[in-house]
């Protein structure tokens, strides 16, 4: 059977070129790979080569015509056997044709039309997720942050073989910053693996272990390293459930401390909850409490997804009461009311809270009963329990240490403008680290940071005090 | 071409010859199928044709047994062809239709198969190394003797990650082939242009890792390399190198007016080194196959093709709810 040439796309955006020359003439013989023609594009004049084998039947537009567009029949192949008249009854098909195909688009056009949700929904449309389950008579113990950390790898690697950490000085040095203390002496060098210095490759190495079904808890000395590693972490762990249709993904958990320590200047001590918040197919979580560091973690090593743990190293030596259960998770997505107050809703996440309770503690001398929640997870995020706080206190201020452009308290702004714009008395107010560099100074770290009397006087002017 | 360090043993069976016969004119004729679905706009972005080098996967795919892993770059149609996935659904995933291995929502870059142990189809350039060294961290253990293949090209193997890769494969016995397709082109970059030592296979050089030079255009001097390479990482003494000296005949992708080499040059590896070709003459000189018997399977490989386009256009676009949904697990 004759077949039709079409002009062909030579690029991903062509929509027409000049048929610039053609290569063979009617009566040819061509076979696959021999060149038929040049087409120009808008970039470059491109060889264009034949697919099937057979003579040129018809050549049915010239050389030299500019402004050809793709898809349209350029000359007809004949097969074995076939003569001329198979080429002139597909040429004058082949005017009807691209009318047709015109129509096509058109109908193309008109599927578009996707009632697709708005952004500020996708990330906040959640299944309501429960509290996680403390008995009444549960004791209590008092723990470092760091020590719940350990306690939940801990228990995590007893549960599943699958479970295991790597990282620069997980190992023999202990951790780092001593996160891991204790774990290679029980789990042994097959579970807990020190790394050289790279994070780039370690991280993809666990991606791929996590492909093939086991879970890593990859530790970054500070997320500041994993800057080497970002192409990883968001191109391949967080895009590959989706670009695999649902086949496979990469069960993982990146931790490690995240924002400002102490006079480390610029290069580590930056906040990246809003960097990877950002990203479909990652879960964030950045927890204030030892025990909400202890719930989270066990649930982000369960989690059949990649999730970004963000730790901080201030509040590794803070201690919290954590409850003695045998196995006490949180769930990742949901919000806690960390106090009570009816005038103003704080909200915040991380060493954030620290800012946002100091502030409480003080507005309530002066009679300004503040509602302070804690995110504790970025993504999902619970703006279930922000608009329901903002509905009653009719005031919100957003606290966290990272930069303000495209902050996570920027979100929050739209979100209750979407979802609380009738309750709101004043304007959403976001207090965030300085848009500056961290410096090195004393006087002048501190003044780039978050500080408690910055989020008392926000609170005053949308309390209007 | 440079030289290859091995050549290719004379005694092999007319079955096998046939099998790569086979493989290497379906992945030929579905990548020449996939190019022209592409020019009728069946096919849209970027989209990277395997031709001139199918010897690598299929004389690979050969040596590996069940079990063993494959990743690779995003030119990864030949790779899930010669590990044993459906034409139809590769070639749907490239036209973007429900019946594509990913639904239509990876394209021709991101394909996976858990089934076939394909892990992808990645469109950074170098990230599939670590990755592949991640598959064989999982097969240490786990304590299996699976082996994984981690291909890239002469462009990946000067990014960094490689090195930490070959690095960490090598402290670690990692059970890893890195099977370097130097096809002389990193996009329109000469391996001369871009590369300070030609030698790629000596790369790992600095780790303690074994590599050879192959002749990628010679099908079993390919599968006798892959089989001294699997042997070698079963034997849990760490990772290989084997770099196939291939081509590729087409543009980097479908929009490269290829004006960094001559026609003549293509020409002339096409006619002196095509790796079809080649396996068509043993079949030929050494009496294991007649012409009919090879017109028979040119035909059925053209019908299985022919059967995989009309799927990939028949196969209707994803649903739109399929935006949401494999987001999260």
């Amino acid at each position: 059977m004759a077949i039709q040439i079409l002009m062909p796309a030579l690029s991903p955006t062509m929509e027409e070129g000049t048929l610039a020359k053609w290569m063979v003439k009617e009566g040819d013989t061509v076979a696959s790979g021999d060149i038929m023609a040049e087409i120009e594009t808008d970039k470059a004049t491109m060889e264009f080569e034949a697919v099937d084998e057979g003579v040129i039947g018809k050549i049915l537009i010239e050389e030299g015509t500019e402004g050809v567009k793709v898809n349209t029949p350029i000359a007809v192949l004949l097969e074995d056997g076939e003569d001329a008249s198979a080429a002139d009854d597909l040429g004058s098909k082949a005017d009807a044709g691209s009318d047709t195909d015109d129509t096509d688009n058109g109908d193309d056009a008109g599927e578009s039309d996707v009632s697709t949700k708005p952004a500020a929904q996708a990330a906040g449309d959640m299944p309501e997720i429960e509290m996680e389950n403390i008995p009444e008579g549960t004791k209590f113990k008092k723990q470092t942050v760091r020590e719940a950390i350990r306690d939940a790898m801990a228990e995590e690697m007893r549960n599943a073989d699958e479970v295991f950490l790597m990282g620069e000085e997980v190992g023999e040095y202990q951790g780092a910053y001593k996160i891991s203390q204790g774990l290679l002496e029980e789990f042994g060098p097959r579970r807990v693996i020190d790394t050289p210095i790279t994070e780039h490759g370690f991280a993809g190495i666990a991606v791929g272990a996590a492909f093939a079904g086991l879970r890593p808890i990859v530790e970054f000395m500070t997320f500041n390293f994993a800057m080497q590693a970002i192409d990883q972490i968001i191109n391949s762990a967080a895009k590959t459930l989706y670009m695999s249709g649902g086949q496979m993904g990469a069960p993982m958990v990146f931790r490690g401390p995240n924002g400002a320590a102490a006079r480390v200047g610029a290069q580590h001590s930056q906040d990246y909850a809003a960097w990877y918040a950002q990203i479909p197919g990652l879960k964030v979580v950045m927890p204030y409490t030892a025990a909400d560091y202890k719930g989270l973690m066990k649930s982000a090593i369960r989690d059949p997804n990649p999730v970004i743990f963000l730790e901080n190293e201030i509040l590794y030596g803070q201690s919290f009461d954590v409850p003695e259960l045998d196995d006490f998770t949180v769930p990742i997505g949901k919000a806690k009311i960390a106090r009570e107050g009816d005038d103003v809703t704080i909200v915040s996440f991380g060493i954030g809270m620290k800012y946002a309770l100091e502030a409480a503690d003080a507005l309530a001398e002066e009679g300004i009963k503040a509602e302070v929640l804690d995110l504790r997870s970025l993504r999902p995020m619970d703006t279930n329990a922000i608009v329901k706080s903002v509905k009653k206190t009719n005031r919100c201020v957003t606290v966290e240490e990272g930069f303000p452009v495209a902050s996570i308290g920027n979100y929050i702004s739209s979100v209750l403008m979407q979802q609380a714009f009738d309750y709101l008395d004043a304007p959403v107010i976001n207090c965030t680290g300085k848009d500056v560099p961290m410096p090195y100074a004393a006087n002048l770290e501190k003044h780039a940071l978050i500080t408690t009397p910055e989020v008392i006087e926000a609170v005053k002017s949308v309390t209007y005090r | 071409m440079a030289a290859a360090k091995k050549s290719s043993k004379s005694n092999v069976s007319a079955e096998e010859l046939m099998s790569h016969y086979r493989e290497m004119l379906m992945i030929r004729r579905f990548e020449e199928k996939a190019g022209q679905l592409y020019g009728m706009g069946l096919i849209g972005g970027f989209c990277h044709l395997y031709i001139g080098q199918e010897a690598v996967v299929v004389g690979l795919e050969y040596a590996a047994k069940e079990g063993d892993q494959r990743v690779t770059s995003y030119r990864d149609h030949g790779h899930m062809l010669a590990c044993g996935m459906d034409p139809k659904g590769v070639m749907a995933e490239l036209t973007g239709r429900e019946g594509g291995y990913s639904k239509g929502k990876g394209g021709s870059m991101h394909m996976f198969s858990a089934e076939k142990r394909f892990y992808g189809g990645h469109g950074i350039v170098a990230a599939q190394v670590p990755i592949g060294a991640g598959l064989a961290f999982a097969n240490k253990y786990k304590g299996t003797d699976d082996v994984s293949f981690a291909y890239f090209g002469d462009g990946a193997a000067n990014q960094g990650q490689v090195y930490e890769t070959f690095n960490m494969a090598s402290l670690w016995k990692l059970p890893c082939i890195f099977v370097i397709e130097n096809n002389q082109y990193a996009m329109g970059t000469s391996l001369q242009r871009g590369s300070s030592t030609p030698e790629l296979y000596t790369r790992g050089e600095a780790f303690g890792i074994p590599g050879e030079a192959v002749d990628g255009m010679d099908v079993l001097a390919v599968k006798e390399a892959g089989e001294r390479a699997l042997a070698h990482c079963r034997s849990g003494e760490g990772p290989y190198i084997l770099e196939m000296k291939t081509y590729r005949y087409r543009g980097h992708s479908m929009s490269d007016p290829a004006k960094y080499r001559t026609r003549e040059e293509v020409q002339k590896i096409k006619s002196e080194k095509d790796p079809i070709d080649h396996v068509r003459d043993l079949l030929v000189t050494g009496k294991h196959a007649s012409e009919d018997e090879l017109k028979a399977i040119d035909k059925e490989v053209k019908k299985i093709v022919s059967e995989a386009a009309d799927f990939a256009t028949e196969s209707p676009e994803p649903a739109l709810e399929e935006l949401y949904t494999d987001i999260y697990a």
